[in-house]
């Protein structure tokens, strides 16, 4: 498993210096790193998140959002008709709630549909492994400002250390 | 509710008046519809954001491009239909109290854009809203005069701001935002780097 404080610290050396998002349960470890390391900015709405980490990159900052996967469904017209339009790139760090199946019964519809939904969209994607690690952030730092636009790293339960539901 | 309807000013003229009062090298977040259309028309500025999509998140990415600039007063011309869809960034904003921020709200009452339908700004009072939420100054103002006395005072202060401007449902017969998007960002970044 990843440690919160190496996930954290991996985006940092990449060149993030914005977090801002929505609580997940499974986001819990790295959003304490980010609050201890005094790097994170609370919203109440995925798309408000989305939106003040636009903001952000037009003050010259490097965004990521956090958000579970239903956060993503609330940030659709957002990610659409706001950075996807204006070019505005940010990282979304999503929590994969509903993986597989085993979940509580209301992340179930999102956890099956999320990966085709972001290619219909198309937000390049990749999800975390322990194993692959080093080459997902490699893939995160390289996708970023060659797309400039949104991209997604997909965290499944048990990957970074967290609480898990 | 409203019975000096005939004499309200037009959103126009109100833009046309912060704008005259904005100095230069201050970024501009303008809500998408009407609003950013009026503005564009009237004057053209690097330092302007004209948001097309995204209802609701104009003040939310003001605040960050406000937090991204802690140095500069960062200014949102928002509509009462987008504040109220975005209605939990008036929390944010109180809860982080950036002090570079100012809020405009020009609030007519209707979904100009989209045909005058009623909006629930005619009940709900925007500007306690905001109060109740932390903003550190708030006003509502109706008067052309009343307008640019309380917005230069908010200027000159500490925020965040929220002025309330009541406008008349006129809208100008203006045409499109005739700029690429990604062009809008990228000479706003270069504009307030």
């Amino acid at each position: 498993m990843i440690e919160s404080e190496a996930f954290v610290q991996a985006l940092e050396d990449i060149g993030f210096d914005f977090f801002t998002g929505v609580p997940d349960v499974l986001l819990a470890g790295v959003i304490e790193t980010l609050l201890t390391r005094r790097l994170y900015t609370p919203a109440v709405r995925e798309d408000e998140a989305v939106a003040m980490a636009a903001g952000a990159y037009l003050g010259g900052r490097v965004p990521a959002v956090l958000m579970s996967n239903a956060g993503l469904g609330t940030s659709l017209n957002t990610l659409l008709s706001l950075n996807l339009l204006y070019r505005h790139p940010c990282l979304l760090i999503v929590a994969w709630r509903g993986f597989e199946g085993h979940d509580a019964p209301e992340h179930r519809s999102m956890g099956q549909v999320m990966t085709p939904l972001l290619d219909t969209v198309r937000i390049p994607h990749r999800t975390l492994s322990d194993a692959t690690a080093l080459d997902d952030f490699n893939w995160v730092a390289q996708t970023f400002m060659k797309t400039r636009i949104p991209v997604a790293l997909l965290l499944k339960p048990g990957v970074v250390r967290g609480i898990q539901p | 509710m409203r019975p000096e309807e005939g004499t309200m000013q037009s959103r126009a003229r109100a833009i046309q008046a912060l704008l005259e009062l904005i100095p230069g090298d201050v970024p501009v977040i303008i809500c998408n519809g009407f609003p950013s259309r009026e503005a564009f028309k009237l004057v053209d500025r690097p330092t302007h954001f004209y948001m097309m999509g995204s209802m609701g998140m104009a003040a939310a990415i003001g605040l960050g491009v406000a937090l991204a600039k802690p140095a500069k007063k960062v200014v949102v011309l928002d509509g009462d239909g987008n504040v109220l869809m975005g209605l939990g960034t008036l929390g944010t904003v109180g809860a982080l109290k950036p002090k570079n921020f100012i809020h405009v709200v020009l609030d007519n009452e209707v979904y100009g854009s989209s045909g005058n339908q009623p909006s629930y700004a005619r009940v709900v009072r925007l500007d306690q809203v905001a109060k109740a939420a932390g903003y550190a100054h708030v006003e509502r103002v109706r008067e052309r005069e009343d307008l640019v006395y309380e917005f230069k005072d908010l200027l000159g202060k500490d925020g965040p701001g929220f002025l309330l401007v009541k406008v008349s449902e006129q809208a100008e017969d203006v045409g499109w935002v005739s700029l690429e998007p990604s062009q809008i960002t990228q000479r706003f970044r270069k504009a307030i780097e």
